[in-house]
């Protein structure tokens, strides 16, 4: 039964608060907070940080499953194997350039396929569900559509149109591996990342556009100007999220190049240390040493490079 | 700020910890429930096998089984190769009992005969004069022994032998004999080669059970091998050189264009396909070709596995039976054991399910009966051929301290075969010289072979 009348007068007998009472139901609040978010955190930890420390109890282990009651404390040593068998370096390489080379292709054909989606046609919802699929498809049937249809010498579609063409039949993993790979991630990333930017385009204020338009600013101009810097946030985070994903890349790998010609990425290394080598204590070395060094990498990327994530990082 | 940076790191460090995980806890992971015992007289046996054609028609068959031994129960549990090698692999050396009945492959029998983690089927099976023991082709019974004794008994066996298209070879005026050298299959390969058809298709896919089956025949009728008989890794040899050489010129001149993608599966097709002329490789790939739905079929011929120093060089493979010691239910496992190796089985399946199906490989007699002779006609009799003619104690050149073909029976032969394959794999696609790959590879295999010296 509040009017507007009796609401000054109940501020009035409000107590003045003091600068601890403050303080008091602040941390209160705080808390109560933290207390709603402690399952989560308590589930999180359970699913993550258990299984990390599992690992690096497998990696202090002498512990090869071909050799099932050799089981020892090894201290070090698999990580000084791990560090000095020359595999590791490679496939650091072999990562690096597979993310790299995926996601900036992923991103340049994504924004292009976004620009285009942006636009209004007829039947553009059933080309957006299209230009989604390769994103929904298996990873590993991705890898095997594309050796059999698209890179085989004999039956695929592109050393079908090489002869069309009267031009050289290309052996794909044999000549090109690390090609070969790239080429399916960025099919297979470039409607993640048309997805991302596609959101960002349509969030574009229309105004500012046609003020562009009206001052007589061309095409190129308002793309250069306007939209992309609007698309910064956009493109960040399809480059950390599309990184984060392809860094761990495993099915087309196994399927196409088997880790030759330098696609021996750290996923696949540690598989074939695991699942070949059957080295429990190995592999898990190698696992932990990757840990580490994404940490690092990753905390430097994010310190540094990304604007989204710096502290007050208005756009 | 600061509280998005420290999630985001996290969940990228997470991201990279899910990765670990998977990768390392697929050993210890262990699924489904102990045996159940024989509970008032009733026995429930665990088969763990693979998901071949021949197993899963075990499986079909298993209710004759069970219907002529009251009481038994047969549970299957079929798995991928690799699946199966983890979960028996971790079962069988923990001796957690799990199985009691396991199939496994010729290069674990000895290795794990040696370890004592198999139960010694010797006297059981000469004690039974019905099952015939020595029936069972010699050249599987070595391989699937260890000290004499017998510790796992083969359901099925292959060899490999030489494909090639009649037709074709016909029409380019190329005859290849009973039993070829290296030599005169390249030639041959070299002529019928087209624009549109290789000459030959040889298994170029790196892996030790992929590239390295046909190429470490190869190496061995060469001259070469993995170890001398005192464990020395002998990889960087002129024989290994000249062997590893041939393959790759076989291959520039006449062979498939993409050789790292093809393997078995890859190298079937192209021969369906008429995009191969030739193919050596498993003698199980000839009832496939000769399958009613190949375009092939009846077109193919078959010699034995080409050579050039030694007089045989056929690989030998077999998925076997066996026993862990770890079982609490012996006796009714044996029987299973000997009723899926029988004679009497092999009959079975040719009735219940036809004499095409039935496990080719394991027994002299499987050869002689009418029906399967005349469904397998085409390939049959050089299959039993090569099969009984290979060595496996003595394959290449030189005396060996293991017995076996295309494989080196120390548990750490998967592992060194992989990254020497891969590194043969980068020499036929040149990106490396053939010094190179077999310098490194002669000293991943002296490491391996450092701890089975004596």
């Amino acid at each position: 039964m509040t009017t507007t009348t009796t609401k000054p007068t109940e501020l009035e007998d409000v107590p003045a608060a003091t600068a601890t009472d403050k303080r008091r139901v602040q941390r209160k609040e705080l808390w109560r907070n933290r207390g709603l978010l402690l399952p989560a955190v308590i589930f999180l930890i359970l699913l993550t940080q258990i299984p990390f420390l599992t690992t690096i109890g497998f990696s202090l282990t002498k512990w090869n499953l071909l050799y099932p009651n050799d089981r020892a404390f090894a201290g070090f040593d698999n990580y000084t194997s791990a560090l000095t068998s020359g595999d590791l370096w490679p496939s650091i390489v072999a990562t690096v350039l597979i993310t790299a080379f995926s996601v900036v292709l992923a991103l340049l054909f994504g924004l292009l396929f976004a620009m285009l989606l942006d636009r209004k046609f007829r039947g553009r919802a059933l080309a957006r569900t299209l230009m989604i699929t390769p994103f929904l498809i298996m990873p590993a049937a991705a890898a095997l559509i594309w050796k059999y249809s698209m890179f085989d010498t004999n039956i695929g579609m592109l050393n079908w149109l090489f002869r069309t063409l009267h031009l050289p039949v290309v052996s794909w993993s044999t000549e090109h591996p690390m090609m070969t790979v790239v080429i399916v991630l960025t099919w297979q990333f470039t409607p993640f990342m048309m997805l991302i930017l596609l959101a960002g385009l349509q969030g574009q204020d229309k105004g500012i556009l046609e003020a562009a338009q009206v001052d007589g600013a061309g095409a190129w101009r308002t793309f250069t100007w306007i939209t992309l810097p609007h698309l910064r946030m956009y493109i960040e985070i399809g480059v950390l999220l599309g990184s984060v994903i392809i860094l761990q890349v495993f099915d087309p790998i196994a399927i196409l190049t088997k880790g030759t010609g330098g696609t021996k990425t750290l996923a696949y290394l540690l598989y074939e240390r695991a699942f070949i080598g059957l080295d429990v204590g190995q592999a898990a070395a190698y696992g932990v040493v990757t840990v580490i060094l994404t940490i690092i990498v990753a905390t430097i990327a994010l310190k540094s490079v990304f604007k989204v994530f710096m502290a007050g990082g208005s756009r | 700020m600061l509280a998005n940076k420290r999630m985001l790191a996290l969940g990228t460090g997470v991201v990279a910890v899910a990765m670990t995980v998977t990768a390392c806890s697929s050993g210890a992971v262990q699924s489904g429930n102990g045996s159940t015992g024989a509970a008032g007289g009733a026995v429930t046996l665990k088969v763990a096998t693979v998901n071949n054609g021949q197993m899963k028609d075990m499986e079909k068959l298993k209710a004759e089984y069970e219907k002529a031994n009251p009481g038994v129960t047969v549970n299957f549990q079929v798995m991928e190769e690799g699946d199966l090698r983890a979960a028996v692999t971790a079962d069988v050396a923990s001796g957690a009992g799990q199985y009691d009945i396991v199939t496994i492959g010729a290069y674990e029998t000895p290795q794990w005969g040696a370890n004592g983690w198999l139960v010694d089927l010797t006297p059981e099976l000469q004690a039974d004069s019905s099952y015939d023991v020595n029936d069972l082709l010699p050249p599987v019974r070595d391989v699937n022994s260890y000290n004499g004794k017998l510790f796992a008994v083969p359901f099925y066996g292959e060899s490999s032998i030489l494909m090639y298209n009649k037709e074709v070879l016909d029409k380019a005026g190329v005859t290849i004999p009973q039993n070829p050298t290296w030599q005169q299959v390249a030639d041959a390969a070299k002529k019928v080669k087209t624009n549109d058809m290789a000459g030959i298709c040889m298994r170029g896919k790196p892996g030790w059970g992929d590239l390295f089956a046909p190429l470490t025949t190869v190496v061995q009728t060469f001259g070469g091998n993995w170890y001398d008989s005192n464990w020395k890794a002998t990889v960087d040899t002129p024989e290994w050189k000249e062997a590893v050489g041939f393959y790759k010129q076989m291959l520039d001149d006449s062979g498939e264009k993409d050789p790292v993608s093809y393997s078995f599966n890859e190298c079937l097709t192209a021969l369906k396909e008429g995009k191969a002329a030739m193919w050596a490789d498993a003698s199980v790939a000839a009832s496939m070709l000769e399958a009613a739905d190949s375009p092939v079929k009846g077109k193919m011929g078959y010699a034995h596995m080409p050579v050039n120093k030694t007089k045989e060089s056929g690989w030998l493979w077999s998925w076997n039976l066996a026993i862990p010691a770890s079982t609490k239910q012996k006796d009714a496992a044996v029987k299973f054991v000997k009723w899926a190796t029988s004679k009497d089985y092999i009959k079975l399946v040719g009735t219940k399910i036809g004499w095409s199906n039935v496990p080719p490989g394991s027994r002299t007699s499987t050869y002689s009966i009418p029906e399967y002779k005349e469904a397998a006609k085409a390939y049959a009799p050089i299959t039993l051929d090569v099969m009984s003619s290979v060595n496996p104690k003595q394959p290449g050149v030189n005396p060996q301290g293991w017995v076996g073909i295309q494989y080196v029976s120390i548990p750490e032969f998967q592992d060194v075969g992989n990254q020497c394959a891969q590194l043969v794999a980068d020499y036929l696609a040149n990106r490396g010289t053939i010094d190179d790959a077999l310098g490194k590879c002669q000293s991943i295999a002296q490491a391996a072979g450092d701890k089975h010296k004596k």
